[in-house]
């Protein structure tokens, strides 16, 4: 049994590949805490970004500058008296936010945070990606359908026709990215072609960004950063964010396919719609931002050699340098903390407010120290590249809430049909001429 | 239609017009209205202009009045020929902007409804009133075939004092509910019933005040 | 003009607008309780997917007899009752009611008190036009100008609080001039205001005027061209956007309204996005009022002659003002008793909202709420 349990720790393979249910298990339940920690901060932080963005101060009264305020929502949401109407149909009504919820979890089983950070790795993880994230809008359409009211109807019948419009848009988005995984080689524009592994493999696509020295998005460049923006308008589609938010479009459809929902239920819907938000920017990331690569992945300078500190003669300075960035944020964070604390107004009633932003601040600051442990640090490195990425895209997603009124229905459809869909096509065609003009171009002399 | 409004409503009409309502009333005026704390109080002039002559040489004795308060100007027409006069207005005199419809009710008249159409020119930037007398239970022919904005105007009224418009579209209440009794502006409406009403039959006790 | 007149749609079935594929149609409820209604109104939707084949309005939620209660109170006592009713332009609505028991008594107000009256009702409607610009931007989705507004808009309560005492029903002007001198420093808040808010209209417009979803959102939607605004007796920002110039403050000058210089905002399309237009301008042009009326306020007393108990004489007056949602007209009649004998209220909201029908048959149901936005109803005032 134990053999079982430590045989995994020096396996260079994700524990579904190497068969290990009891490290599976630990990564699953791991990833779910971790992705709701993300929802739990993605909570505080909108709520924060959004109110400074709009000249208010957001919570301020739950904790210091409202840091407690996401548990005390959490807590408000259980107890609240669930209110089912009496038309609704029941089971699908009950199943429907369990089933979002579900399938925004589903998708993190591929999501690999690191080049063994993975559940699993399927040869067809993409695919699993987007098959399954896909179904997310089933949940919805029972939700709108068993709510019995016309109000959720429509959003569900919104989302479902937004959903199945962007899905062919980002689809072709994606496979322009695959193809490029096949497309390796050096050079402006790849010539040597054939050389990459070509794969569906959500490790394999990072591991041939690494190899190929790029990051997808400057890969042929414009053609990856045309593709990545593709699909990050139709992920914004696809998770029902602002200033796609139709399904859910708070002044023409009350709240759209969540209408009736309150209490739990309607928190489940919450959580789901983050956790998909958080899954498909890191399908982005994957695809396009080098996932768990640090930025400039394949720069290592001059190598160097410090006992305890970094024993790593295959990795150089820049390496060196860039493995205090996770201590550093979290330090810079608890700075912030303790510079806010220093500025609060002098007055009693703030006293404990004060002392909780310090404490807040040791906490992060504990946390920095612990990341700048050689053991930790570099095993931290490659999730809080990921992390890192998600939080930016995150930031963005608020950053548009606060910025764009709302597409109407048919000028949605357009952006996705009369736009999207051809650019889509347009850069798929052009990925795989460039990637394999030199095959063209032979081909073509032997005809001639 | 624009380019004529544009083009004439925005200088002020000369003073000469009798019909230009100024808000700034004549200094003759303010000065009777002044001191004295029971004014007699101005009273309706004669209103002469080529338009009140053409209507009382097309409708004899069916216009009963024109005249002017205040530099106001409004004419009285017969219930019979109203909807004729109101159309001449809209067609041929430019009235085009119906700017309210109201009544008054006046219960110990024989006549008991007053019955307002305020209209304004936008050629003429001139504003009139026409009224006309109505029995109880009385109707007049509507004019949202002249002005599309007399639809709600007409059903108020006809949901404050229960008059009839012959050939409105759909007359029914529109600031009550359906099941409201009773027609709440005019006089005999005292302002009590319905809350005591109410409280009688839901709350079971005389009275809520 | 026949298709229009017909608002109660349980009469109409076939004809042009047969739904596609003669799907079954939507009946859809929106309001009386719904976000962007705003306030109580009930708009019932006939839908075809999520194309409108017919509204109709259902108002009357906020009913509150105010014509009824008039009639059972003087004049003075039922000065405050116009606040009410339009209460995000509560001083537009006290000028009305103070002009037309004036003009009744056949008294004018000082100029003194004209000019206070003035620089109030104008910073009024610069009030009202920001509350409508946060919550039609909100309508459509787009939140932030909300609070960019709220946050200007609460300069202008603040001078009002500072004046009178209250924020929103201010009760600000009695019939005869004004109750209350300008506090010290009046002048200067006023100014300073201005000069403050100058820059922010043009924020909001940075937000907004070039925004493509915005553009795209409000540009051909809710179509009223200036024809049909005056077929409908709609007034205001609407009618102007229809290309009309017409602003009773010009055609028919009340309350030294002659003495400033300012132009009339028109648009040309009498869409949803020129009536954000001629309402942004509109800020501006009462910007110029108030830094013209404030710099030049003469001295004087600020109340005219008023009898102690107020009796008219017999008879009956119309005045109308130009409230920031169009035309705000009093129908008072006298029976030279102490109370009035009828007072009629000609609300701009209530004639406006009327063409709501016309202007989003064949639109989506996202217009809908952009047009009932553009319209800047108060439910307060349709339903009085």
């Amino acid at each position: 049994m134990l053999d079982y349990v430590t045989s995994y720790l020096h396996s260079s393979l994700t524990p579904g590949q190497a068969g290990n249910w009891l490290w599976a298990l630990v990564y699953i339940l791991v990833i779910f805490a971790g992705v709701s920690g993300i929802v739990i901060v993605m909570n505080w932080g909108e709520r924060k970004a959004l109110a400074h963005m709009q000249v208010r101060l957001g919570p301020m009264r739950v904790g210091p500058h409202g840091l407690m305020q996401p548990i005390a929502d959490a807590i408000k949401l259980l107890t609240k008296e669930d209110i089912m109407p009496s038309e609704a149909d029941k089971p699908i009504f009950w199943l429907a936010p369990v089933w979002v919820v579900m399938i925004a979890f589903s998708v993190f089983i591929v999501v690999p945070f690191g080049p063994t950070h993975a559940v699993t790795d399927m040869n067809i993880g993409i695919l699993f990606m987007l098959g399954v994230s896909s179904l997310g809008v089933l949940g919805i359409v029972m939700a709108g359908w068993a709510s019995n009211s016309h109000f959720p109807l429509m959003g569900a019948l919104r989302s479902s026709a937004q959903m199945v419009s962007y899905e062919i848009a980002m689809g072709l988005a994606v496979v322009s990215a695959i193809v490029m995984t096949g497309l390796g080689g050096i050079g402006p524009y790849g010539i040597g072609s054939g050389a990459g592994s070509g794969t569906l493999s959500m490790i394999g696509i990072v591991q041939a960004q690494a190899q190929q020295h790029v990051w997808f998005i400057f890969k042929f460049f414009p053609v990856g950063l045309v593709a990545f923006f593709i699909f990050a308008v139709a992920m914004i589609a696809e998770t029902n964010r602002a200033p796609f938010d139709l399904p859910e479009a708070e002044s023409e459809l009350v709240a759209g396919f969540h209408t009736e929902y309150s209490g739990l239920r309607w928190s489940l819907f919450m959580l789901g719609e983050y956790a998909g938000m958080v899954a498909v920017s890191s399908i982005a990331i994957t695809l396009w931002l080098g996932g768990w690569l640090r930025p400039f992945p394949s720069t290592h300078g001059p190598a160097i050699n410090i006992p305890f500190l970094w024993e790593h003669p295959e990795q150089g300075v820049v390496d060196f340098a860039f493995s205090f960035a996770p201590a550093l944020v979290m330090l810079a964070l608890a700075f912030f903390s303790f510079f806010n604390a220093m500025r609060m107004p002098k007055h009693p009633l703030l006293k404990i407010q004060t002392i909780g932003l310090y404490a807040f601040g040791l906490v992060l600051a504990g946390v920095g120290l612990i990341l700048l442990a050689p053991p930790v640090r570099d095993r931290i490195q490659d999730i809080f590249w990921f992390v890192f990425k998600i939080a930016c895209f995150m930031y963005l997603y608020i950053w548009y809430r606060a910025t764009w009124p709302r597409y109407r229905f048919d000028q949605l459809m357009k952006v996705g049909w009369k736009v999207l869909l051809p650019l889509g096509l347009g850069v798929l065609l052009v990925t795989g001429i460039i990637g394999l003009g030199p095959e063209i171009a032979a081909w073509l002399k032997g005809v001639v | 239609m624009a380019d004529e409004t544009t083009s004439k409503d925005q200088p002020k009409p000369p003073e000469s017009k009798p019909a230009a309502e100024k808000p700034a009333a004549p200094p003759a005026a303010k000065a009777a209205a002044a001191p004295s704390a029971k004014p007699a109080g101005p009273t309706p002039q004669p209103w002469e202009s080529e338009m009140v002559a053409k209507f009382k040489a097309r409708f004899g004795s069916g216009i009963r009045e024109a005249s002017t308060y205040v530099g106001q100007n409004y004419m009285v027409v017969d219930g019979s020929i109203v909807y004729e006069a109101l159309q001449l207005l809209r067609e041929d005199e430019g009235f085009d902007y119906c700017v309210d419809i109201t009544a008054v009710h006046y219960p110990k008249r024989e006549e008991q409804f007053d019955l307002v159409w305020i209209l304004y020119s936008f050629p003429r930037n001139e504003r009139i009133r026409v009224k006309t007398l109505l029995k109880d239970g009385a109707s007049v022919p509507s004019v949202v075939a002249i002005w599309s904005t007399a639809n709600w105007l007409e059903r108020e009224v006809f949901d404050m004092f229960g008059i009839g418009f012959d050939g409105h579209p759909d007359l029914k209440r529109i600031l009550l509910p359906d099941g409201w009794k009773g027609h709440p502006l005019r006089k005999d409406y005292p302002i009590l019933q319905q809350d005591t009403e109410w409280v009688k039959i839901n709350l079971g006790i005389e009275s809520g005040q | 003009m026949t298709d229009s007149t017909k608002s109660g749609f349980y009469q109409e079935t076939a004809g042009p607008d047969q739904t596609f594929l003669d799907a079954n149609e939507l009946v859809l409820n929106m309001g009386p309780q719904h976000p962007s209604t705003h306030g109580v109104l009930r708009v019932i939707l006939r839908l075809d997917g999520e194309k409108v084949l017919g509204t109709e309005c259902v108002i009357g939620y906020l009913h509150r007899g105010v014509e009824k209660i008039a009639e059972n109170r003087t004049y003075t006592m039922f000065n405050p009752y116009v606040d009410r009713m339009d209460y995000v332009a509560a001083v537009s609505n006290g000028l009305g009611y103070c002009l037309a028991v004036e003009k009744l008594l056949n008294i004018e107000a000082p100029p003194r008190a004209a000019y206070i009256r003035v620089v109030l009702t104008e910073l009024n409607r610069m009030a009202s036009h920001q509350l409508w610009l946060g919550t039609h931007a909100l309508d459509i989705g787009a939140m932030t100008p909300l609070f960019y507004t709220f946050r200007d808009r609460e300069e202008i309560l603040k001078i009002y609080e500072k004046y009178c005492g209250a924020r929103l029903t201010t009760h600000a002007f009695r019939i005869g001039g004004t109750l209350y001198e300008t506090y010290d420093g009046f002048e200067q808040d006023v100014n300073n205001f201005v000069k403050f808010v100058t820059p922010k209209i043009g924020e909001y417009e940075e937000l907004l005027t070039t925004n493509r979803i915005w553009v795209e959102r409000t540009k051909g939607v809710g179509v009223l061209s200036g024809k049909d605004c005056i077929d409908f007796g709609v007034t205001g920002p609407v009618l102007r956007a229809g290309g009309v110039k017409w602003d009773l403050r010009k055609a028919q000058p009340y309350s030294m309204y002659d003495k400033f210089d300012f132009e009339i905002p028109t648009g040309e399309n009498g869409d949803t996005f020129d009536r954000y237009i001629v309402r942004i301008a509109e800020m501006r042009q009462s910007l110029r009022i108030i830094d013209q009326a404030v710099n030049s306020i003469p001295a004087g007393p600020i109340m005219a002659k008023v009898p102690k108990v107020m009796k008219p004489a017999v008879g009956e007056v119309y005045v109308s003002i130009e409230a920031p949602k169009g035309e705000l007209g009093y129908f008072v009649v006298s029976d030279g008793s102490t109370q009035p004998y009828r007072v009629r209220v000609r609300p701009p909201s209530f004639v406006n909202l009327q063409a709501l029908d016309k202007m989003v048959r064949g639109a989506l149901v996202a217009d809908v709420v952009a047009v009932i936005g553009t319209l800047d109803i108060v439910l307060g005032e349709v339903d009085r």
